[in-house]
């Protein structure tokens, strides 16, 4: 999942990677930050180091791949994986023997034994943060036997079984025998909401995620059956779509969930199974075994974190995640210093991503008026012409070092190479990708005239982009470019076969070959980027997206349908922490309406929009004057946000004595606790139930934050939550634990058995199930106050006249959860704020500030180029039969009503090709992988076979 | 990760198993092809939502018309996994070929070939 970013960074050319390298100071001020960096040796230089990986297999020490948690070995010299970027090698000299092979095998020179620590500095205007966390280390809690059993694993451990590129190649055993396992129980909360044992009283707020995933991936590995039991406190599946996975976990899948914090584990000597004893939720112990017992770590910062927090002059919290302010999450102590990730507070990969656009957004916005004057450009000459011409194909086959001239006799597939139709040109290198080499392709595609290129070497999904830049960089078309993977797809697997893989070598250099012969010349259209920003809603995120956008100089519209700026915030007072919220909405709406880059439209409804990324338009009535406005702007923004659910539950329709939260937060706002010696709360209400699936999210802190309420206005005031599991994540624990340290009670309820509540003069009588007395409890209430869930905004309407998708809860559907957090499927439409699902203010304005940066990738260019790997459709014998725009994924082919054609825009295009295989005329093309182009290489594998 | 694969196997790179079309399959074995197999990803995890269920479809249609014309329909297959699973592509590399193995050559091959 995460490979295709690693990529993207490596190649980007506006990041260099510094690797190996400490943060030593940082000096000056935003704008103008002078880094000192200590520079390790890695002992292998990573520019000359083709990552062939000949060192690796030619070192004799073994050691610890830590990599692997310890579970097995790697060599001295070494790759933590093999997608690692940049893709080098470097000599762990803990272990290292300094015999020198590596040295003598290494054909590009790249070992450099006489590497040193090294001092540099760098020039920047803004800093983040962003040095992530390690898993918790349960060695030393005793009672749970990881420094004893071997059967006992963490969760990180686990993470690697289950990996097909883990050290038992994804085979799930148990590290004593080697058996598969016949059940496995995972411990929730080690390393975290414990102040007893070590000292981490926060949640990590991932935990119950990935105990859920992994027992479900464990059970889908293992041959027969397999019995998984997550022992938990309570489960904290409060993300968006979380609650349904949890459920599909335990009632398809047959996870169990048991409500019990284990007290001790020991292991039956003879088979190496661990036997859990725990206390039900009667209170009675209980005894149970199991073949494996996979230790749930926290999440917790780098040791070494307040160290380098002190060398960066920011301020850390008493756990050591940075210290910041609800309305500022990405923002550090220090100004021109930002944060993102774990380090800003435990958080899933959604999370980390959407802050780490969050952080580069104000990282950018401080550099806004420098853009562009520090990154390097890269100039392409103007295009060859070679329609008309014949092919003619050079074909550069690649030795990798002895990867592939090792095994395959190169100079034989050279010599075959030049036999084939329309080849002009044959050579070989030691390394293709290196960039003497680039230099020799230029100047043989230029001698000797060539207008196609064939590189036999290795996979195109890591090089075929840079070869296409060497074509463009000598005027010749990129899409006239052809590889043969003669490497991952033939040395590699044949090694031990060198005859049959010299065989095949040449039938995929004849297949690239006839490929390349009938590639075509492709234009990537070039459209201008409209510099304006729309946004769309103008609460909390709305505003802050805005603001994030008019910051960096664009001009930007925000549309609000209400009269007033503000949205649900308007009717909120503080957040958990004490932030005061309309202090901090006046001040927002201020700055957002003085700014000079942003046009507000309030009482704005959407009527009308078109057009595709770089290029929309919307028109907007604007309600009392009922005029008609167009907006054009190059991208906009998603931020129509939720309410709070109105219940249908608990009386609250006929008795004034049953409020919601917010309603209580506005009583105890205006008339305090004034009467209310009793208050009962009841979660989950228009949540986790069988018509909102979901969690909330926000409802759980949003009782405690009122209880605490409640308790510091009159600490003799009764207080109780009956919830079903308290969701208070990442740092609203220590809320929660301070809550139920003033007494507040909390009393589990079971989702079949919810309390009663009850109207009588002497107040509400409300009546629950206590979990641990296994009775029913009465209790008399002043008020009961309902945590009522959220509930997205009606945007029927908007999402039919912009065409974009929302899942059944009625919250838009980001492009990708974990990747793309805060982009929409189309190009050009981003997302934030509660629009996206249930969040609090200090994760919508995150959120917001992300989808501005996100924004910001896009209107900081003039033109974008789109991809020529795009359908096309033959009108001339097209018989409209419109199975094209019923079978597009993306509903992107439309019949053209005045000209009786199908079109297909290319812009919105994704280059799927379904379009094109189902067409029944045939009569859709995909560029690049044209039928011909396609038919070509079945025909050149197959008619010289010697079958 | 160089895990080995039997050399029979060749693989013709798509953007989509969803670019995958019935005559493509087809005229693998008309030019004398002993079997083809399209690799797509898990199903629910396309990166174009639904590439994989259509490819699946026409593979399904293939093996109709090759029962049609007398060939067995286990020549053509369906295989999905992620991109992180170097060991199943093996594995289904080696039992593609197995399979194809205890079905002989494709019959066609001499017609192919004339």
């Amino acid at each position: 999942m995460i490979s295709p970013k690693l990529v993207e960074v490596g190649r980007h050319i506006n990041i260099d990677l510094v690797m190996c390298s400490e943060v030593k100071s940082v000096e000056g001020e935003p704008g103008n930050f002078e880094v000192s960096l200590v520079n390790h040796p890695r002992y292998i230089d990573p520019v000359k180091c083709t990552g062939c990986g000949e060192c690796m297999r030619h070192c004799p020490v073994t050691a610890v791949n830590q990599y692997n948690m310890k579970l097995d070995d790697r060599r001295a010299t070494y790759i933590e994986y093999a997608q690692a970027v940049p893709l080098a090698f470097a000599i762990d000299t803990d272990t290292c023997i300094g015999c020198g092979l590596c040295e003598n095998m290494c054909i590009a020179k790249a070992i450099k034994y006489d590497d040193k620590e090294r001092e540099t500095s760098l020039k920047v205007g803004s800093v983040i943060v962003a040095v992530g966390s390690q898993g918790f280390d349960p060695s030393g809690l005793d009672y749970l036997g990881y420094d004893q059993y071997t059967n006992v694993v963490t969760s990180e451990e686990f993470e690697r079984i289950l990996s097909a590129s883990g050290p038992y190649f994804g085979h799930l055993m148990r590290p004593l025998d080697r058996e598969e396992p016949k059940s496995i129980a995972w411990l929730q909360c080690v390393g975290s909401r414990d102040v007893n044992r070590c000292g981490n009283g926060y949640c990590s707020s991932v935990c119950c995620m990935y105990a859920v995933k992994e027992s479900m991936i464990a059970k889908e590995h293992v041959h027969g059956e397999l019995d998984c039991a997550v022992f938990n406190m309570d489960m904290r599946t409060f993300g968006k779509d979380y609650e349904k996975y949890y459920l599909r976990a335990r009632d398809k899948d047959g996870v169990r969930f048991i409500k019990a914090r284990v007290h001790s584990i020991i292991e039956v000597p003879e088979t190496g199974d661990l036997i859990i004893q725990y206390a039900d939720e009667t209170g009675k112990m209980k005894e149970e075994t199991f073949s494996m017992v996979v230790l749930s770590v926290g999440l917790q910062v780098q040791s070494d974190a307040a160290q380098l927090a002190e060398r960066l002059g920011i301020k850390l919290d008493k756990y050591h995640f940075v210290e910041s302010n609800p309305f500022t999450p990405v923002a550090t102590s220090r100004p021109g210093i930002y944060t993102c990730g774990v380090l800003q507070g435990p958080k899933d990969i959604p999370g980390s991503v959407t802050e780490a656009s969050a952080a580069a957004c104000l990282a950018g916005a401080e550099l806004a008026e420098a853009r562009g004057t520090d990154t390097p450009k890269v100039e392409v000459p103007e295009q060859i012409d070679v329609t008309g011409q014949d092919p003619r194909i050079g074909v550069f086959v690649c030795n990798c070092g002895i990867n592939i001239g090792g095994i395959v006799d190169v100079p034989a597939v050279k010599e075959y190479a030049a036999t084939l139709p329309h080849v002009v040109y044959t050579d070989e290198n030691l390394f293709t990708c290196s960039q003497d080499t680039q230099d020799k392709i230029k100047e043989k595609i230029i001698e000797h005239n060539l207008n196609r290129v064939v590189v036999a070497s290795c996979s195109p999904k890591t090089h075929e982009a840079m070869f296409m830049e060497t074509l463009e960089a000598c005027g010749l078309n990129k899409y006239l470019f052809e590889m043969a993977n003669i490497r991952n797809q033939d040395s590699w697997i044949h090694s031990k076969q060198p005859e049959i893989a010299t065989k095949k070598a040449k039938d995929l250099v004849r297949m690239s070959v006839a490929r390349a012969a009938a590639l075509r010349t492709l234009h990537e259209k070039v459209v201008p980027i409209n510099k304006q920003a729309l946004v769309i809603g103008g609460g909390v995120a709305g505003m802050n997206a805005a603001l994030s956008l008019g910051n960096q100089g664009f001009n930007t519209v925000l549309v609000e349908k209400e009269a007033e700026l503000g949205g649900y915030s308007r009717k909120l007072h503080h957040t958990i922490e004490g932030a005061d919220i309309q202090a901090y909405l006046k001040t927002l709406i201020d700055e957002v309406t003085g700014h000079d880059k942003i046009d507000v439209l309030t009482g704005a409804k959407i009527t009308g929009f078109e057009g595709f990324k770089g290029n929309f338009a919307t028109e907007v009535m604007l309600g009392s004057k009922a005029e008609k406005r167009r907006i054009e702007h190059g991208i906009f923004i998603v931020a129509t946000g939720a309410g709070e659910y109105r219940p249908k539950e608990y009386l609250y329709e006929d008795d004034e004595r049953v409020v919601t939260q917010v309603g209580l937060s506005d009583i105890l706002e205006e008339k305090g606790t004034a009467g209310l010696d009793s208050v009962v709360m009841i979660q989950c209400v228009g949540s986790r139930n069988d018509e909102n699936v979901e969690c909330s999210r926000i409802c759980c802190q949003n009782a405690v934050k009122n209880a605490l309420h409640i308790k510091k206005l009159n600490p003799d005031a009764q207080v109780y939550v009956l919830y079903r599991d308290i969701r208070t994540y990442g740092l609203l624990e220590d809320y929660y634990t301070e809550a139920r340290k003033q007494g507040v009670i909390f009393i589990r309820f079971d989702k079949d058995a919810p309390p009663d509540v009850q109207s009588s003069t002497e107040g509400m009588l409300v009546t629950v199930k206590d979990h641990i007395l296994q009775q029913n409890i009465e209790i008399r209430a002043d008020l009961v106050a309902l945590s009522a869930g959220m509930v997205a905004e009606d945007t029927t309407e908007v999402s039919q006249v912009m065409k974009l998708n929302r899942n059944p809860e009625g919250y838009f559907i980001e492009a990708h959860v974990k990747l793309r957090p805060v982009d929409m499927p189309s190009d050009g439409i981003f997302l934030c704020g509660t629009a996206h699902g249930p969040k609090l203010i200090s994760e919508a304005i995150s959120q917001a500030q992300a989808a501005a940066s996100r924004a910001v990738t896009f209107l900081a260019k003039d033109a974008i180029k789109l991809s020529a790997i795009t359908a096309k459709v033959d009108v001339d014998h097209c018989v409209k039969c419109l199975t094209c725009v019923r079978s597009c994924p993306f509903g992107v082919p439309e019949f053209n009503v005045n000209e009786k054609v199908i079109e297909i825009n290319e812009a919105i295009c994704h280059g799927c090709g379904v379009c094109a295989s189902i067409c029944p005329r045939q009569t859709i093309q995909l560029s690049y992988y044209d039928d011909d182009q396609i038919m070509c290489k079945i025909d050149a594998l197959l008619e010289a076979e010697g079958m | 990760m160089r895990l080995d694969y039997p050399a029979s196997i060749k693989i013709i790179r798509l953007p989509c198993t969803g670019k995958v079309d019935v005559i493509h399959l087809l005229r693998a074995f008309q030019k004398g092809a002993d079997g083809v197999y399209v690799v797509g990803c898990l199903e629910g995890s396309c990166h174009y939502n639904e590439g994989n269920f259509r490819a699946r479809e026409r593979v399904e249609h293939v093996r109709m018309l090759l029962e049609e014309i007398g060939l067995e329909s286990d020549r053509v297959r369906m295989y999905n996994l992620s991109s992180g699973e170097g060991p199943t592509f093996a594995a289904y590399a080696k039992e593609m070929n197995e399979n194809i193995r205890s079905l002989g050559p494709n019959p066609l091959k001499d017609s192919a070939k004339a």
